[in-house]
């Protein structure tokens, strides 16, 4: 095969000490939450002290691993095998009480109150859809600061939110901070803070505006919530600009994870392609849901072409049957091979697993311990 | 077999079509083949995306769509080979709010002063919800245009069909206008959430839902129709997508899952199709058709928890050779065969 891509030793990944953090990133419907369930399974059963955070996952994987309350808390994990001297703690986000808990942490209780009540608080935590991004960095970082302060876990492995684009994510801390800086949020805060003259003539015709589209009371609303908001904002910043830099750290290692699938590739090139650009360190690509490989060697064509002759005798003929599910097979995997392949020749340095697909969905741990396995079994089937 | 072109389908009052699904189940493939199937004889349909990826243009192999409506493909051509127009619209909410504002409120200067104070931004990508509004509200106006109205030169559509964001997030995408009438208690903007919201409840919206044979896309997908009903959306069709092919006959399958296949029939049925054949080889395809026929037994136990979410369910095949617009226009005559359009 040409453009074989480096094969990614994720156990060397899981049992160097100085990685502190993976994160699990790729387009949605790809595997990433049991790609992360499985590699924080495979560390602590290695003897790491692992912490997974989950966005949303299966409802019987969730049950599994003891999460299925979103409680914004780490949880034990049972029958993980802690012979090696590790550990696994799992917990799913709690998009909202997760924001909830850094207005309550940044604002007087009488602030806080103001906030968390006004309506546009309410949407903006619960429903706008960058926010599952913010918090699920924001809560990266609290887990990180709280491991370095109490010993609890010396690695933390992260599943990223379905974004609509796999960018979103990364892109949330620069977001929220170039949002800060922006023109219109000091020009809400204008009247609030400011002598009249401030309010200059292209400020009565952005007002005027607003007030025709929206009406005086949304723009009320609006402001009320944005002055209260702006004593905070600064926290937000440096919490969003802390998180970053901890993303680019040596102790963190991204991986990206698709599915053979034109779209899915695509994405993580993109992805690849921005993380080198970030500065990121990026430890590799994760191809989940490969189709198994055949295990005759005769051709599509071949198996068509006697299907076609035995089916004009007989059309019901078993044998036909067995020769175009094999060229079906075959043709799959020749696709997905083709795709693979393009992309390793677009960025030939990054090491890649393939992981086949599973006859069943994982919802139990020894599912999670078989996907892990795989993982970790690279090279080694020559593929 | 093929039916004619205006034999009744399955959705005759709908002019909306929202399409959704998990990722990784090919809605906008199914969107797309929709679109083409919708497009019989005369028809124009119009397919929209509003995620910003350009899928459309991938699968139909044109450069990037703008925000324009641009003409993207014939439909599927029926029995007679006649064939409607399908037009592609690429919704991003920064031309959609500036379009809004200059159509509602002939906002000329005063929506560049807002582009200049950043608003344009502030309300595209952080004020709640104001994205998915924009991005509904354009479709909305798509959808009811009037006919000869006051832009002659515009075309109106028989249909319009929405590659939507996925099942997890399509409630509150779809809802985001009742949320904002919430937050907006009067003005124009209020009235405007109102009117769509008004056309998303009504029957001539579906929300069909895309999934595969799997565990957790189907989950999602009983999930997904009640939370499109408690919020009071209608729920479309059932889409199953990329279904295995059915190349063994069900007493095929028994005797491959039951273990009885006779390997001396196979050896001499290969033999007779002059393959050059061994033991080896009958075990190989033997096996081979023991993963499928495991796959098959898991799909067929998803396929009826679909069948019992009691709406019409359609399938499409799962194509070895990928998607180009030839594999469309085979998926489009099979919805169409199906009653799908």
């Amino acid at each position: 095969m040409t453009n074989t891509p480096p094969p990614l030793d994720v156990d060397a990944m899981l049992d160097d000490r100085t990685t502190e953090i993976i994160v699990c990133c790729g387009a949605g419907g790809v595997g990433k939450t049991t790609t992360s369930a499985a590699l924080a399974l495979r560390a602590a059963e290695r003897g790491r002290k692992v912490v997974v955070l989950t966005i949303d996952p299966a409802r019987r994987l969730a049950q599994s691993m003891g999460i299925e309350q979103l409680d914004n808390t780490p949880r034990p994990v049972a029958a993980v095998d802690t012979g090696a001297g590790g550990s696994l703690d799992a917990m799913m986000l709690d998009m909202k009480r997760t924001f909830d808990e850094v207005v309550e942490s940044q604002a007087s209780p009488e602030k806080a109150r103001q906030i968390l009540d006004n309506p546009f608080y309410v949407a903006l935590s619960s429903s706008f859809a960058g926010t599952q991004e913010y918090m699920a960095m924001e809560k990266l970082g609290q887990l990180h600061r709280q491991a370095l302060a109490d010993g609890s876990h010396d690695l933390i492995v992260v599943d990223t939110p379905p974004s609509r684009s796999a960018l979103d994510f990364l892109d949330a801390p620069e977001r929220l901070s170039s949002f800060l800086d922006g023109r219109f949020i000091r020009l809400l805060l204008a009247p609030a803070r400011g002598p009249a003259r401030l309010m200059t003539a292209g400020f009565s015709v952005v007002t005027n505006s607003l007030t025709k589209v929206l009406g005086a009371q949304v723009l009320r609303d609006m402001q009320t919530f944005v002055a209260a908001f702006d004593t905070l904002f600064g926290g937000f910043r440096q919490r969003a600009d802390q998180t970053f830099a901890l993303l680019q750290a040596d102790g963190t290692a991204f991986l990206v994870v698709a599915a053979p699938e034109p779209d899915a590739l695509r994405e993580a090139a993109y992805f690849v392609d921005r993380l080198t650009d970030d500065d990121m360190p990026l430890a590799g690509l994760v191809v989940n849901r490969a189709s198994p490989s055949a295990r005759t060697e005769l051709s599509a064509e071949a198996a068509i072409t006697a299907a076609d002759r035995l089916q004009s005798a007989d059309s019901s003929s078993l044998t036909a049957g067995l020769l175009r599910l094999h060229a079906d097979r075959v043709r799959i995997i020749e696709r997905e091979q083709h795709l693979r392949e393009r992309f390793a020749a677009a960025h030939p340095q990054v090491p890649t697993a393939v992981v086949p697909a599973m006859a069943s969905d994982v919802h139990d741990l020894d599912g999670l311990r078989a996907i892990g396995a795989s993982l970790a079994s690279q090279g080694s089937d020559g593929d | 077999m093929t039916a004619n072109v205006d034999r009744p389908h399955d959705w005759p009052k709908v002019r909306l079509h929202v399409v959704t699904g998990k990722g990784g189940t090919g809605k906008s493939t199914v969107a797309a083949a929709l679109a083409l199937a919708l497009a019989t004889s005369g028809r124009n349909v119009l397919l929209c995306e509003v995620e910003g990826r350009q899928g459309i243009a991938r699968m139909f192999d044109v450069d990037p769509l703008p925000y324009e409506e641009r003409r993207l493909a014939k439909g599927a051509p029926d029995e007679n080979g006649r064939a409607g127009q399908v037009l592609a619209l690429h919704i991003d909410p920064e031309s959609a709010l500036l379009e809004y504002l200059a159509m509602y409120y002939k906002l000329g200067r005063a929506g560049k002063a807002l582009d200049r104070f950043g608003v344009i931004d502030f309300a595209t990508t952080i004020a709640p919800g104001v994205r998915d509004v924009l991005l509904t509200g354009k479709v909305y106006e798509a959808v009811q245009r009037p006919r000869g109205g006051r832009h002659k030169e515009q075309i109106t559509y028989d249909a319009v069909v929405l590659d939507a964001p996925p099942t997890g997030r399509i409630c509150q995408f779809l809802g985001v206008n009742s949320e904002l009438a919430g937050l907006a208690k009067v003005g124009p903007v209020k009235s405007q959430a109102d009117k769509v919201m008004e056309l998303l409840r009504s029957p001539r919206t579906a929300v069909h839902l895309v999934t595969i044979l799997e565990e957790m896309p189907v989950q999602e997908t009983s999930d997904g129709i009640r939370e499109l009903r408690a919020a009071g959306l209608p729920v479309g069709g059932v889409v199953v997508n990329l279904v295995r092919p059915q190349a063994l006959s069900p007493s095929a399958l028994a005797q491959v899952r039951d273990d009885t296949v006779d390997p001396t029939a196979v050896t001499s049925e290969l033999a007779r199709a002059r393959v050059d054949v061994d033991a080896e080889l009958v075990e190989s395809l033997v096996a081979e058709a023991r993963d499928h026929a495991v796959r098959r037994h898991l799909e067929d136990e998803q396929r009826a928890l679909v069948a019992a979410e009691g709406v019409p369910t359609y399938e499409l095949p799962r194509l070895a050779g990928g998607i180009d617009q030839g594999a469309l226009v085979e998926l489009a005559q099979l919805l169409r065969r199906q009653g799908m359009a």
